[in-house]
């Protein structure tokens, strides 16, 4: 479904992301691992056409997006959840679900705003509070519903677990379980391994701009020392 | 009693009409982070269009208020307009760039005004059924007064029902908090924005149409109101249109009750006003830190020692500037005299903004300030020409020093905004304070010491003051102190985390930068035999940037070629009719052509003819 080919990013003169590769298929749920600054967060958010690569490819579901502009790709079926969850402060939770919404498409699940309340049920309780007066866990939350409020077929989330109490992190594993269920394909950037594991199909490695690892987590579990190298474990 | 409850009726008519205009600025500034000069020129069109269509319509009740909606309409189509032809192609651009692009449209608005309407101010009719005076408490109470005073408030009513109850209007929030995130939603933005300066711009008109029946329509509108309207918008926080109905309404009380103690107060309180706000809440009553930044600053300057190519044009140039006396021609000697002494302005300026990371929008207020006081050191010390050019600077970097202290506190538009606040503070007081600047009349008679009264001789004087002047900018900027300036200019934080305290070296920053525009301001009185209010006043301040963006941020070299080049066009230009126009014009294609100034240009084009040489 997606499919990224040859990916290279620049901020300014630095050279952030070196032949970036990966794919994640038709509702399948992959992991991209790596430390503080390895690049995850660029890789998203040159798939968003959040950052603009300056050369690769970036296809989904055949057509190339690459340097297009992030409403167009959103557009297309992708939904980007940053990461230090970036709601409108000023905005009520509902206001901000409202941003996010997008007329239903045919090939995608549907979360109509009620669905989102059951899924989430501390946002409906606070639905006319300012996002910005709730806590950690339901901003992130938040984030993810309005994201959903778009229709996606594939999901771009980023660090969801970062910041967050442990209880509503295995929450969180639950809603992204419920969201395959539902026929999404989720790419997700992670430190937390363990994390990544419970929810994910497969794992990227990423460090320094440049993948170092792709395939299924039993290869990782049967070779530690790839972890340790990459990741804080 | 009563006559002080007329006074705050007067004042709350007042709010409305202001609160309408900053409202729309203030809303296009939260979407677009634009600081949208042409807004007073919006409003002007709302007056001018309100006019004729009331004036040639005259169909009564209905034809008035249909005329003042239509003629909001228009203007709301003339600013989709500027959108999408100016605006949408640099808003990731620096701010000095989109103010100076807004300057732009000013001036061929006014001269676009000036060729539909005529230099003749018009006295429009009284509103229909509205053209008396009511009395309350016994006091007359114009209609229309009351009616602007059920209007202000109403109009807010309906935009805040446009926000809080249209998706539109969520979508224009959250774009006001963030931008790409909105995109990231699938938000087409280019709609988005287009959409909200059509309603600012819609507003601007309104409250230049509803202006009608009680001021005479002038090509002066634009430039009066945009002062004050910053101002609201600034106190208000940017963004925040409920903020904006406030400070219109504390603005225009407090004026109205200030002049009845200090009747020369109303050009200087607002400014005030907003000094003490942003000092208290550096973002305004309802603003928030995120209403502080635009897209980008400054662009960043990396500095170069000087090339041998550089080394060989600055020789060849100063020997050009020795041996001009040669000619003995006095008007090249006077062009080339102002051409240093803005060049001398324009580094000063490039020195805050380039190095320093500071945006001014109010540089001239220290120009002026050298400029005055070695003309009063002459005129009431007797001071002879010397002392007195050593006094002006001192007292410029006297008055940065005071103004920098609160100016350094801030940071990005609302910095811009102090200084700007500052310059119109220093410009009202030397206004009024007739005793001793002569106000309107300027100051005048101050002219060379005998010895240098000689046109090749001031010259000479004025290149060794300008250009050691300028030697000494360069090396500064060179200096371990520039260093830090410019560490702080790109990472604040980082600066201030090894330790250095950023603020000082901001604040002295300010004062030198104040110094040598200074001493730009004492060769400038001296040349000219006098000094006037203009030399501190908005516009002068703004040619500062013309200049500095002339020439392109990214050299030092940029402002001498920035400020020549300036005022050679300007020479040129102003004996043209409808100069205005051209100038813009000219702005606007700098600005969206080479928005790397001329300096940058230049260097493009070098770069793309060379290697074709080498290959040859
Ligand atoms: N706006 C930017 N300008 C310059 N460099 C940046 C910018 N954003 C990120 N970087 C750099 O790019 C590299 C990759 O950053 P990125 O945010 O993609 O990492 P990450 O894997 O998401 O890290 P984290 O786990 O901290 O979120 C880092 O070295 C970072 O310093
Ligand atoms: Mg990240």
């Amino acid at each position: 479904m997606l499919e990224v080919e040859a990916l290279n990013t620049f901020y300014g003169r630095a050279h952030i992301l070196r032949d970036v590769a990966l794919t994640v298929g038709g509702n399948e749920v992959v992991a991209l691992l790596g430390r503080n600054g390895a690049g995850k967060s660029t890789t998203m958010k040159s798939i968003m056409g959040l950052a603009r690569p300056r050369s690769g490819r970036v296809v989904f579901d055949g057509a190339d997006i690459a340097g297009a502009p992030p409403f167009r790709i959103c557009r297309q079926g992708l939904g980007y959840v940053p990461e230090d969850r970036r709601v409108f402060a000023a905005l009520t939770v509902e206001e901000n679900l409202e941003v996010g919404r997008r007329p239903p498409r045919e090939d995608a699940p549907q979360f109509p705003i009620d669905a989102l309340y059951q899924l989430f049920p501390n946002l409906a309780e606070r639905r006319r509070q300012a996002a910005g007066r709730l806590s950690g866990g339901e901003q992130q939350m938040l984030t993810i519903a309005r994201t959903l409020m778009g229709n996606p077929r594939l999901l771009l989330l980023d660090e969801p677990s970062e910041g967050i109490a442990p209880r509503i992190v295995e929450e969180l594993a639950g809603v992204i379980a419920g969201l395959k269920r539902q026929g999404l394909a989720v790419l997700l950037s992670e430190q937390n391994l363990h994390f990544a594991r419970l929810v994910s199909d497969r794992a990227v490695i990423i460090e320094k701009g440049e993948v170092r690892f792709a395939g299924p987590f039993a290869t990782l579990e049967a070779n530690p020392e790839i972890a340790q190298a990459y990741l804080v474990v | 009693m009563s006559f002080y409850f007329a006074q705050l009726l007067t004042g709350l008519a007042n709010a409305s009409s202001l609160f309408l205009i900053a409202s729309g600025l203030s809303i296009i500034f939260g979407v677009t982070r634009v600081v949208n000069f042409a807004h007073g020129s919006l409003y002007m069109l709302g007056a001018y269009l309100s006019y004729t269509l009331i004036t040639t319509l005259d169909l009564g009740i209905l034809g008035f208020w249909g005329s003042v909606v239509a003629a909001a309409a228009i203007v709301a189509v003339i600013g989709g307009a500027i959108e999408v032809l100016v605006l949408r192609r640099i808003y990731r651009s620096p701010e000095l760039f989109q103010l100076v692009a807004t300057f732009g449209v000013v001036l061929i608005v006014q001269d676009v005004a000036l060729a539909i309407w005529g230099p003749a101010d018009m006295l429009g009719p009284r509103a229909p059924g509205l053209s008396r005076a009511v009395r309350i408490f016994g006091e007359p109470i114009p209609q229309y007064d009351l009616a602007l005073i059920v209007i202000g408030p109403l109009v807010l009513g309906l935009i805040l029902l446009l926000f809080n109850r249209t998706r539109w209007g969520i979508l224009v929030r959250a774009a006001t908090e963030d931008r790409a995130m909105v995109g990231a939603l699938g938000v087409n933005q280019r709609f988005l924005f287009t959409s909200a300066f059509m309603v600012g711009s819609f507003l601007a008109g309104l409250g230049g149409a509803l202006q009608v029946p009680r001021e005479s329509v002038s090509l002066l509108m634009d430039m009066s109101i945009i002062g004050e309207a910053f101002v609201v918008v600034v106190i208000g926080g940017m963004g925040s249109v409920t903020g904006a109905f406030a400070a219109a309404i504390i603005i225009s009380v407090a004026n109205a009750f200030g002049v009845l103690v200090f009747p020369q107060i109303s050009m200087v309180l607002p400014f005030l006003v907003m000094a003490v706000v942003l000092v208290v809440r550096p973002y305004g009553l309802f603003g928030t830190a995120a209403s502080a930044h635009g897209g980008a600053t400054v662009p960043e300057a990396p500095l170069r020692p000087l090339s041998k190519v550089g080394i060989v044009v600055a020789t060849a140039l100063f020997a050009f500037l020795l041996a001009a006396p040669a000619q003995d021609d006095t008007f090249i000697l006077v062009l080339l005299t102002d051409v240093l002494i803005a060049m001398l302005f324009a580094a000063s300026l490039h020195f805050l903004m380039g190095i320093g990371g500071m945006v001014s929008f109010g540089h001239a207020a220290y120009f002026g300030l050298g400029a005055y006081a070695a003309a009063i050191a002459v005129r009431d010390l007797g001071l002879p020409m010397l002392p007195a050019m050593v006094f002006g600077p001192v007292m410029a970097a006297l008055g940065a020093l005071v103004f920098g202290w609160f100016c350094v506190r801030l940071s990005g538009v609302y910095l811009a905004m102090l200084t700007l606040a500052a310059a119109q503070i220093l410009w009202g007081v030397t206004f009024q304070w007739q005793w001793l600047t002569g106000g309107d009349d300027g100051i005048l008679g101050i002219w060379p010491a005998r010895w240098a009264s000689g046109n090749a001789t001031f010259y000479y004087l004025a290149l060794a003051i300008c250009g050691g002047a300028l030697v000494l900018i360069r090396q500064l900027a060179h200096s371990p102190f520039g260093f830090v300036l410019r560490g702080g200019r790109d990472s604040p934080v980082r600066a201030e985390a090894i330790g250095i305290d950023l603020r000082a070296h901001q604040w002295l920053g300010f004062t030198i930068a104040g110094a040598f525009a200074g001493v730009a301001g004492v060769v400038f009185v001296f040349s000219k035999g006098s000094v006037f209010p203009e030399t501190l006043a908005i516009g002068h301040s703004i040619d500062g940037l013309i200049m500095v963006l002339l020439g392109g941020v990214q050299a030092l070299a940029g402002p001498l070629v920035g400020a020549a080049a300036f005022v050679l066009i300007e020479d040129w230009v102003t004996r043209l009719e409808y100069w205005r126009f051209i100038f813009g014009a000219i702005i606007l294609v700098i600005v969206l052509v080479a928005p790397d100034g001329i300096a940058g240009g230049l260097g493009r084009l070098w770069r793309l003819v060379r290697p074709a040489r080498a290959a040859a």
